[in-house]
């Protein structure tokens, strides 16, 4: 197992474009806009909190862990599954799932990478403050990834072919991570918007992100959408999962 | 001692019916070909036989009954159109998938022997056909198979590629292992092959050594010559094992059996006629795939 992580981890890095992309797009925009002016204003609607504070980080957050699990990690199992990566280990005594395995751990990592970075050079360059509440912020990154990956291995699993994953990755996840709040803050929604969000897999997790990141505790409906999710999703992409 | 035991398989698609009836054993140390046109049901037949489908009815056995992993672990299989990531280098994959069995063979002899040596650190996407073939064979033997089932080795690759590929199975064959090749390319079945099931439509036509095959044809052999001067052609037509003489301006076509190319050079030779460009054309394996099935392969 070790050597499959390793060399799925070697070939990850040997095309750096996805990983780069879902580490470097959100640092940027978090370093780019967040030395502007209009995010390190207090605003009113969120209580006076500054959009640098925790809105922003958490939704960059966001982005680069949906990135990695919505768009990378389906495109790479269907092209496995495409051209009969998958069918050959399926000759072999291991079980293909194990590819599965390796393959979610190294974009886990990656999100991990990113995670990090956007927290450390946040602080240094930006002052912005990390998570308070780091046993729970932790809690909530992990619960959340797996929700997240578990609906990229559904996409892996219903998607015709290599070229439609990512396609249907980004059809989900644009509209997701607007009523998530990554362009507007979810308290400046409409109400129902608000309330739909709740319910759908994203949001939940972008507000625990935030709340844990304050220093506050996530609300209990978030943390059973996500574990929902994960159960949901993990069940639905092992029954549907085409291995040729 | 029989290594693979098939008897009635069948498998259906939702809207085809795959294999419909197909039957063979396979001894050891043989190599088996599973021969066919397009679509016979070849590729259906040694996926049931290596576990990766499972049969409809009909009985496989394979190495006195062994199943799941046990059975993987002993039969290597190289299929049809899997790929690897086009970024892994030569010696990772072999590494990797010697690291999926038991009791592996050591990967840098396997290496050395498919030839791959020199390209130990080019990734995958970078090899010839010829090449990826090579590595895709050796990944088939990399857990040191009793059996295994090669489909579709050559298609796709120069002829000189294709006859390196043909040593390399040879040599396979020589080292004790069982060999099940689906082709559907004459020229390999009867070169490599000890044996053959010719399937057509889902079903076995016929199982035999290739001039076995052969011989089930009109027995019919074609002389053909040039000749140097004019002659009768009751020299040859007079002869027992003539069954017919044609002219065409110069070009004479002589048809029978027997020993007939002795015949008729004897008999040219006692009438001063000198054949140019002599040659004779027997049955091919083409031709008793064309009786068998009523139809040509493609190549």
């Amino acid at each position: 197992m070790n050597k499959m992580i390793m060399v799925e981890a070697k070939l990850f890095l040997r095309e750096p474009g996805g990983p780069i992309f879902a580490i470097l797009l959100p640092l940027a925009l978090l370093l780019g806009l967040g030395s502007t002016s209009g995010l390190r204003e207090p605003i009113p609607e969120l209580g006076g909190e500054r959009l640098i504070d925790t809105q922003f980080p958490s939704m960059m957050v966001l982005l680069s862990v949906v990135t990695m699990a919505l768009t990378l990690l389906p495109g790479t199992l269907v092209t496995y599954r495409e051209n009969g990566v998958l069918r050959r280990l399926s000759t072999t005594p291991i079980r293909p799932v194990r590819l599965l395995v390796a393959q979610v751990v190294n974009n886990l990592a990656t999100a991990v990478v990113a995670t990090v970075l956007l927290i450390v050079l946040g602080g240094v360059v930006l002052g912005s403050a990390s998570p308070k509440n780091v046993l729970a912020f932790t809690g909530v990154f992990v619960l959340g990834t797996a929700s997240m990956f578990g609906l990229g291995l559904l996409i892996a699993a219903v998607a015709p072919s290599a070229k439609t994953a990512p396609a249907i990755g980004s059809l989900l996840m644009f509209p997701l991570l607007y009523i998530s709040g990554m362009w507007t803050p979810r308290e400046t929604m409409p109400e129902i918007l608000q309330r739909i969000g709740d319910f759908l897999p994203m949001a939940p997790f972008g507000d625990a992100l935030r709340a844990t990141w304050a220093g506050h505790a996530p609300q209990p409906l978030h943390l059973a959408v996500m574990a929902a999710t994960v159960l949901i999703t993990g069940v639905a992409a092992s029954r549907l999962f085409r291995w040729e | 001692m029989k290594v693979i035991e098939v008897s009635n398989l069948r498998k259906q698609y939702r809207d085809q019916l795959a294999v419909d009836d197909v039957s063979f054993t396979v001894e050891e140390g043989e190599i088996f070909g599973v021969l066919g046109p397009n679509g016979a049901g070849k590729t259906t037949t040694v996926e049931c036989v290596a576990g990766l489908r499972t049969p409809d009815s009909g009985t496989v056995r394979v190495l006195g009954g062994l199943s799941g992993t046990k059975l993987k672990n002993q039969l290597g299989v190289q299929l049809q159109s899997s790929l690897l990531p086009s970024k892994i280098k030569v010696w990772e994959a072999l590494d990797l998938y010697a690291s999926f069995y038991r009791v592996p063979a050591n990967w840098i002899t396997l290496m050395e022997r498919v030839g791959l040596a020199d390209k130990r650190n080019t990734p995958y996407g970078k090899l010839s056909g010829g090449q990826q073939q090579r590595l895709s064979i050796a990944l088939a033997l990399i857990g040191n198979p009793r059996v295994a089932i090669l489909d579709e080795l050559t298609t796709g690759l120069d002829p000189q590629a294709r006859r390196d590929t043909w040593g390399l199975i040879r040599q396979i064959r020589e080292d004790g292992v069982t060999i099940v090749l689906v082709t559907h390319f004459m020229e390999e079945a009867e070169r490599l092959c000890d044996r053959i099931a010719v399937i057509d439509s889902g079903r076995v036509v016929a199982v035999d050594s290739p001039a076995g095959l052969i011989s089930m044809v009109d027995r019919q052999q074609t002389v053909t010559f040039r000749r140097s001067r004019a002659f009768d052609d009751a020299v040859l037509r007079n002869l027992a094992e003539v069954t017919g003489v044609s002219r065409t301006g110069e070009q004479i076509t002589v048809t029978g059996t027997g020993n007939l190319l002795l015949a008729i050079t004897t008999a040219l030779a006692s009438a001063d006629v000198v054949p140019a460009d002599l040659r004779m054309e027997q049955a091919t394996l083409d031709d008793a795939f064309l009786s068998l099935t009523g139809k040509k392969i493609s190549a």
